[in-house]
């Protein structure tokens, strides 16, 4: 079977379309099919995907963002809308208020459970860490240790203390409103 | 290391062992991470590139669990080279196609590999036969501290490790689990299945990755959510998952042999035929009779065929293996007949 683009080479590569509800099949050979599949990414990217869900209810809110810059890497909100990857990591700071909202919708969840890299030797990441991420670290620990009658304790004052800090976010909220 | 050392050798996630070896090819985990202060590697510049090259070279050299890894810069491996490791899940098709200050970190065992300046600074990835997810995240996680100690990651407490794509935030890790699942196909139920599972937030590919559709009955299924579970929930989540899969092709197996065992034994050994006969054969329809035999050789009706040999012969079997193998470039139909020649000699009995 010859390619379905250039009509020369061997067909080797087998490739099915929907567009709009219509399914259309393509023989294509190798060098056409990296051609197309080049074309595909620039046709519909994850990049729309996540600047659709990073669209904002009020055209007010969108007109601000748009101008925050990272102070860092100087990627602009216009630039994480059009390419649909952040700058660096200073961006989830700059881009805080934005972003929560979109790893809400993305992830079902904004806050993170997991491990945390405690044991950087430039400290930098220590510095935002606050009572919870040292219980948490001490709770990993434990676990690593075995040491599950300890990793319970500490499982039951991390679940309180998030309930605290979960309590004092709507005082704040709740302030912030009236 | 050399690359062309891994024609002759068996990738772990190939040995055909491990628990629920049958209907599980292999287990595997990987974490997205990037260091702070740096632009992620699709905005950051040559120099910036290169010093991350550098530190992170640095950085796995002093890693005790990466002391028989070998460092590949791209821009120093041929197109065919690139194909091969991308062939043997080692790194991104995506990797492959763009050179700019890009590396991969490999260890001898095919265990463990790292990819630098993918989407992200680093892509660690760990790979084991079998239903084993468990111990793959083992493995990583020892690794992940290493890597900890001399590298400042970047990361808040609230958002938890921080990429390039806020899909993979949060504990920046996939877990993909790579299932074989023919008596699901057979018996029209894989649909219903896969509808199930991404209700339940879990991706679904083909053999090759991403991108790629199922072929061959092979399905690969990962955890989509990265924010808001801890790691060990991911896994036991996926976990779960699995075993209910795992339970369901068990039963379609039985079913298949209860109401027609005759019939699937014809195939399957058609199937073989064709296989040890062929003079010409494409890939397709090599994936496709391979999970055939695959699954003859499961059910006991192929008993002479290691399942290694079988696992080995989908890799093989793919172009740039085969281009390595003749250590030349190769036209599609040369690939065909050679491809059908490699499998007549690994089945001969």
């Amino acid at each position: 079977m010859l390619c379905d683009i250039c009509g020369k080479n061997q067909a080797t590569v087998h490739l099915t379309e929907i567009i709009d509800d219509q399914m259309n099949e393509l023989h294509l050979c190798e060098a056409c099919a990296r051609e197309k599949s080049a074309q595909m990414e620039n046709q519909f990217g994850l990049s729309d995907l996540l600047a659709g869900l990073a669209d904002f209810e009020k055209p007010e809110a969108e007109k601000e963002a748009v101008g925050l810059k990272c102070p860092n890497c100087k990627l602009t909100y216009a630039d994480f809308k059009k390419i649909g990857r952040l700058g660096c990591g200073e961006c989830y700071v700059t881009f805080k208020k934005y972003l929560a909202p979109l790893l809400k919708r993305i992830h079902g969840s904004s806050q993170h459970f997991g491990k945390s890299p405690l044991k950087t030797k430039t400290g930098v990441a220590k510095k935002k860490i606050d009572l919870l991420e040292e219980l948490r670290s001490k709770l990993q620990k434990a676990i690593e240790e075995e040491a599950f009658e300890e990793a319970a304790r500490l499982r039951d004052q991390i679940r309180e203390a998030e309930k605290k800090q979960q309590d004092n976010n709507t005082e704040k909220e709740n302030k912030n409103e009236t | 290391m050399k690359l062309d050392d891994l024609l002759n050798h068996t990738s772990e996630w190939l040995r055909g062992t491990g628990p629920n070896s049958d209907i599980v090819i292999s287990s595997r985990i990987r974490l997205a991470r990037n260091l702070e202060k740096f632009a992620f590697p699709h905005w950051a510049d040559q120099k910036e590139g290169e010093e991350i090259l550098r530190l992170i070279a640095d950085a796995t050299s002093k890693c005790d669990y990466l002391k028989s890894t070998t460092n590949f810069r791209l821009s120093d491996l041929e197109l065919l080279d690139k194909q091969f490791l991308v062939e043997r899940h080692l790194m991104s098709r995506e990797h492959a196609q763009k050179t700019d200050h890009k590396a991969v970190i490999i260890d001898t065992e095919e265990v463990i590999s790292i990819m630098v300046n993918e989407e992200d600074h680093l892509r660690v990835q760990v790979m084991q036969s079998g239903f084993n997810i468990y111990e793959a995240w083992n493995i990583i996680n020892k690794i992940d501290d290493c890597l900890a100690k001399e590298l400042p990651f970047a990361f808040l407490a609230d958002w938890g490790y921080l990429t390039a794509c806020p899909t993979n935030t949060g504990t920046g890790m996939r877990g993909s689990v790579m299932l074989h699942l023919p008596a699901l196909v057979m018996t029209r139920q894989i649909d219903r299945v896969l509808a199930a599972i991404s209700k339940l937030s879990f991706t679904t590919r083909g053999l090759y990755g991403e991108g790629t559709q199922a072929s061959g009955n092979f399905f690969q299924i990962s955890n989509q959510v990265s924010l808001g579970q801890s790691e060990e929930e991911i896994i036991e989540n996926i976990n779960g998952l699995i075993r209910q899969i795992i339970e369901q092709e068990n039963q379609a197996r039985v079913a298949l042999l209860g109401r027609n065992g005759a019939v699937l034994e014809d195939r399957v050994n058609r199937s073989l035929g064709i296989l040890k006969n062929a003079r010409i054969i494409n890939s397709q329809e090599t994936v496709e009779l391979l999970s055939m035999v695959r699954l003859g050789s499961d059910l006991g009706m192929i008993k002479d065929i290691d399942r290694r040999i079988i696992n080995e012969l989908f890799i093989v079997t793919q172009p740039a293996h085969l281009q390595k193998i003749m250590q030349k470039k190769l036209s599609a139909q040369e690939r065909d007949m050679k491809r059908a020649q490699i499998i007549r000699e690994k089945l001969k009995i």
